[in-house]
């Protein structure tokens, strides 16, 4: 599904991603975990296109084509999500008109046609439902005035309406309670863990990985993989702490 | 006839005299319209769909009368609202304003509210959007008299260049005689958010489609407080931000 080779990206000019290689088959919820600083949102926001995130060296194939040789929206076309750490607020846009908007976009993309209003009112209830979500929340400007955990549970929300071939979750689990935490864990499960789909965790803590099991875990550390190993890699993480396991 | 203004008057400091001279002989005079005591007025200003699009219209609003104007000036060439207005005891009015446009359009907008008595309110929204290289201006002057007490003005201004050819002017202008008014006003430039933009991308939206959501979320509001029909202001205000959008 995603296979990532010698990858290496710098920001503003510094060296953050430092070689890195990782496949991720289809089927697989691989997570990777890192200190601060390792380059983990880096990675996330290379594979999403985010301007100002150079790709130096290496290359990235994403069901079969070459990743870089997509704009941004195309990656989401293509079947991939971005879930964000810090989603980002936009008054005056209906969570409604964006979703719609954005689904419609990747349809025509795929020669498909729009969603008709009922249509994409009925998968948005169902959707917000599914995530313990109120769905009078969709009606609300995009993320503006929303919790930490409003955010992160409307993230999922998005992520089953687009209903992606692979997400790359970028620190979903931080700033969230228990109940929130459980919830997006259940999304994450019901959502993505098939045969056909593949799940990139990025992830700072271990406690996410109590509701996601990941079939590997991977360290990175100064910009690349340093350990990988099955869930119980995990455990010895949050044991050790990363100086002890990455070294 | 009254003689064509020239840009050295204030309130065409901005103005395109060469379109304005085009249709100036009909509009020397402007438009008069009167709201008697404590009745209600309530226009929808759309774009004529000439290239030189010129409105101006003194209004007197009698005591205790209301008045809500929504105005879409989006001339492919020259739009120009202008707009004068007298309040008097207890008046209340509102106006909801977008400039919107590219090419090398001139967009303006330019009011003279005059508080002659206690007690009226007026607010004005105003919202530009412009690229390629057009200029879109507000020119709001707000004159308080001694008996002005009480008044309550607001302004709030702004503008969304996305070219680095556009311009936006916003130019209020304060004249107060009365001591115990409230006279707010606010104005920003800026450009699209680069970080709403590539969350947009990230969910599929092209890059035509993003900015046209986002600037539809800018310009979002003006039309809210519109009773009854719209007379389809919102559709022609989304049609011109697509069209700046692309």
């Amino acid at each position: 599904m995603l296979k990532i080779e010698n990858l290496h990206a710098t920001v503003a000019g510094k060296p953050i991603l430092n070689g890195l290689t990782l496949t991720v088959p289809t089927g697989e919820i691989h997570a990777i975990m890192g200190p601060n600083g390792a380059g983990k949102s880096t990675l996330a926001y290379v594979l999403g296109g985010r301007p100002g995130y150079e790709v130096t060296e290496g290359s990235v194939t994403f069901d079969g084509q070459d990743l870089f040789a997509l704009e941004p929206h195309e990656r989401a076309a293509a079947g991939m999500f971005l879930g964000f750490q810090y989603p980002v607020e936009i008054p005056g846009v209906s969570y409604l008109q964006f979703l719609r908007e954005a689904l419609n976009s990747q349809r025509r993309a795929k020669g498909e046609k729009d969603l008709s209003g009922g249509e994409f009112i009925r998968l948005s209830k169902d959707k917000a439902a599914l995530l313990g979500m109120d769905p009078e929340m969709l009606k609300r400007p995009v993320n503006v005035g929303f919790s930490g955990g409003e955010k992160k549970r409307a993230e999922m929300v998005q992520l089953g309406i687009m209903d992606p071939k692979i997400a790359i979750l970028d620190e979903t689990d931080s700033g969230l309670d228990i109940d929130a935490l459980k919830a997006v864990g259940a999304g994450i499960n019901s959502i993505m863990r098939s045969p056909e789909k593949s799940v990139l965790l990025i992830t700072h803590y271990q406690r996410l990985l109590d509701y996601v099991t990941p079939d590997k875990v991977h360290v990175l550390s100064r910009g690349q993989i340093v350990r990988s190993g099955g869930p119980e890699l995990a455990h010895e993480l949050e044991r050790e702490g990363y100086a002890e396991a990455a070294a | 006839m009254t003689a064509l203004p020239t840009r050295k008057l204030e309130a065409f400091r901005y103005a395109d005299i060469d379109a304005l001279a085009s249709v100036w002989t009909s509009l020397a005079a402007p438009e008069r319209v009167e709201i008697a005591a404590q009745q209600r007025l309530q226009q929808i200003w759309l774009p004529s769909g000439d290239e030189v699009d010129v409105r101006r219209v003194e209004m007197v609003l009698e005591a205790g009368a209301v008045a809500r104007i929504f105005a879409l000036n989006s001339a492919s060439r020259y739009g120009r609202f202008e707009l004068d207005v007298t309040m008097h005891e207890e008046a209340d009015f509102a106006f909801y304003g977008a400039n919107i446009g590219g090419g090398d359009s001139t967009l303006e907008i330019v009011t003279t509210l005059r508080h002659v008595a206690p007690g009226a309110t007026s607010h004005q929204t105003i919202r530009s959007v412009l690229g390629d290289k057009a200029t879109g201006s507000f020119l709001g002057r707000i004159e308080v008299a001694r008996e002005g007490q009480q008044t309550d003005a607001e302004q709030s201004v702004k503008a969304m260049l996305l070219d680095r050819g556009a311009t936006a002017n916003a130019k209020p202008e304060l004249e107060i005689f009365a001591d115990d008014v409230k006279c707010a006003h606010g104005a920003t430039v800026g450009e699209l958010d680069k970080n709403q933009l590539f969350y947009a991308a990230a969910r599929g939206m092209d890059p035509v489609s993003a900015r046209a959501l986002l600037l539809e979320g800018f310009v979002s509001g003006l039309w809210d407080e519109i009773e009854g029909d719209d007379q389809g202001i919102a559709a022609l205000a989304r049609d011109a931000l697509r069209k700046v959008a692309a």
